[in-house]
């Protein structure tokens, strides 16, 4: 009797674990079709035509360089002018954040923001600036994308600040330091991996997203140096490529697919690697 | 002399302290304002479709751009059905993940694995848009597909679900793509969630003879149940509002049906189609209110996880 439940329970016990196991192998699999098909289709794609030419009419030669150009610019201006934002206003939730109802507020509505459907933010953009300005242009997609990328920084910001152990702060502090050089030149300088680890996740997630840009950017199949007309760039040129019926378009958003991923995943290893770095030194 | 450039570098020193603090605050306001100014310029932005349809907005199946006839019902069922059935096939699958990683995994396993499981969050949508159109759509309408409608399409109360033409696409593969997306996300916080567990209610438990499945049953559930519900709702929200993913495999159809392999459309995969060549006032207005919808349906869904996991936060501080 005793013998029966007991051995139940192991049968239980046995075949819930290796459910669990079945997971983990169920999500494994999912990565390793997805990078599978990427190398695959992708791989024939890429030439040096790709990183040279611009989008072409379908049936004739062409490459991504337009669109490549157009997301490495949009990246670049999304980044910059969301990382100070961040860095700033996570210095104050780290820092002065203890008191008041400020800090708590911005908290939680940066978690919220974090994981807000980015095609909203596009829609944001488009009221308040596109129709402003009366046309799409590269600069509605780098205020799009800065959107995404302040959140990120905030967090990781914050967080890394709160890693810095006070007795640094005060040390400075009973050197007569200020406490904007306290700040600036102590408690962030020694967050430093920490901050860039927020900044590259937040340059991996956004060179990666397409929502956004649909429009704000919108597309150009001509190169165009122009922040202030409509940019090439390639997640819309895969979007737009992968749903034609032309078999060399297809071609081509398979090679810009794996172009995004590799740089999307090197990204998000690199960051990793920072972080861990940091957390070793400790 | 020297001691009153000191007071009034001091002084100096002072106003630029309280100046940086002023510049912190400010940014810190204006990530709070950013979220007012979403629904602001949305609500402004809907205006002429909240006065023209009013109520019915949300009971109306119409999507007709011609005759300037709009509803929501077709965008909102299809995102509640994806999403749906993303979190049905997710949270056991993240769940047994998180599990692995917890209790099971060897431990020089645990990094690699876990960095594995969130690289699957890393790969952009758009490319699971692309795979799922090209690769697993083809796969599943012509062996999955046929598979399910022979065998629950007779089944009465659920059948009706399981209707429609194997075509690879619909709202299933939609709902089965978004589930693959979550999983990272749901798995990372149930891990994250089950390692605040204290190793000796564990222990104790392991002490007692207990099997790690009633470990983790009766111990490390219960102690950790909101922050495993806010993990979820962490998920839904993200299912919720992924766009480029569903707009690839849910087949942009307006046309309202209920089963599960028709065509449909979801609130991000209407607005991701339509909206750069929208024209007319209120066909603007219809879509902008779509994703008033939708942001407000996602920001009630991350609100409430975001308010279990701060609770569970506050649990275990106080156990400690």
């Amino acid at each position: 009797m005793n013998n029966a439940i007991y051995r139940r329970r192991r049968m239980v016990n046995a075949f819930n674990m290796g459910a669990s196991m079945m997971t983990m192998a169920f999500g494994l699999f999912w990565l390793a079709w997805i990078l599978w098909t990427l190398f695959e289709m992708g791989l024939s794609g890429i030439s040096l035509d790709v990183f040279t030419k611009i989008t072409p009419p379908p049936g004739s030669e062409g490459g991504l360089a337009n669109a490549i150009y157009g997301s490495v610019l949009m990246t670049f201006f999304g980044t910059l002018i969301g990382t100070p934002i961040g860095i700033l206003a996570g210095v104050y939730l780290a820092e002065f954040g203890s008191r008041g109802w400020l800090a708590p507020a911005t908290r939680f509505i940066n978690d919220i923001l974090l994981s807000a459907p980015s095609i909203v933010i596009g829609l944001f953009i488009y009221e308040v600036y596109v129709v402003t300005v009366g046309h799409f242009s590269g600069w509605a997609g780098s205020f799009a994308l800065s959107l995404l990328v302040i959140p990120v920084v905030v967090r990781t910001t914050e967080n890394m600040l709160r890693l810095v152990p006070n007795s640094l702060r005060e040390a400075a502090i009973a050197l007569g330091a200020p406490q904007w050089k306290v700040i600036l030149f102590v408690t962030l300088r020694s967050a430093k991996a920490g901050v860039l680890t927020g900044i590259l996740l937040a340059v991996a997630r956004i060179s990666g997203e397409t929502a956004p840009l649909l429009f704000t950017a919108l597309n150009n199949q001509f190169m165009s140096l122009n922040m202030n007309q409509p940019m090439a760039n390639l997640p819309i040129v895969i979007f737009q490529f992968a749903m034609s019926p032309y078999e060399d378009w297809h071609r081509l958003a398979w090679a810009g697919s794996l172009l995004i991923t590799l740089s999307v995943l090197t990204l998000n290893i690199l960051a990793r690697w920072f972080g861990g770095r940091k957390n070793q030194s400790h | 002399m020297d001691k009153y450039q000191n007071t009034s570098s001091l002084r100096h020193q002072r106003m630029l302290d309280s100046l940086f603090r002023g510049v912190t605050r400010f940014f810190a306001f204006l990530v709070l304002a950013l979220l007012v100014g979403i629904l602001l310029s949305l609500l402004v932005g809907a205006m002429p479709s909240i006065r023209h349809f009013g109520f019915g907005f949300f009971t109306s199946t119409a999507w007709d751009p011609v005759a300037a006839d709009f509803g929501a019902v077709v965008a909102i069922y299809g995102t509640l059905a994806t999403a749906t059935i993303a979190l049905l096939i997710g949270v056991p699958v993240s769940f047994g993940i998180a599990l692995f990683l917890t209790e099971l995994c060897p431990v020089w396993l645990k990094r690699p694995l876990g960095i594995a499981i969130e690289l699957l969050a890393g790969i952009p949508s758009i490319i699971y848009g692309m795979w799922g159109l090209f690769v697993f759509a083809p796969k599943f309408g012509d062996h999955v597909q046929p598979w399910l409608l022979e065998h629950l399409g007779d089944i009465p109360g659920v059948g009706f679900l399981f209707q429609g033409a194997p075509m690879g696409i619909g709202i299933f593969t939609a709902g089965l793509i978004l589930a693959i997306m979550v999983i990272p996300f749901i798995a990372s916080v149930m891990r994250d969630v089950f390692e605040i567990v204290p190793p000796m209610l564990k222990e104790s438990a392991y002490g007692l003879g207990a099997t790690t499945w009633e470990v983790v049953r009766n111990v490390v559930l219960p102690y950790t149940k909101t922050g495993v519900v806010g993990g979820i709702m962490l998920g839904l929200g993200r299912a919720l509002g992924e766009t480029m993913a569903v707009t690839f495999v849910i087949g942009n159809s307006s046309n309202f049906a209920i089963g599960l392999f028709e065509p449909g459309n979801s609130i991000a995969s209407t607005l991701a189609n339509e909206f750069a060549e929208a024209s007319g006032e209120l066909y603007l207005a219809s879509l902008i209110e779509l994703g008033l919808i939708l942001f407000f349906i996602t920001f009630v869904v991350l609100a409430c996880s975001k308010l279990l996991l701060l609770r569970l936060k506050k649990q275990e501080g106080l156990q400690h």
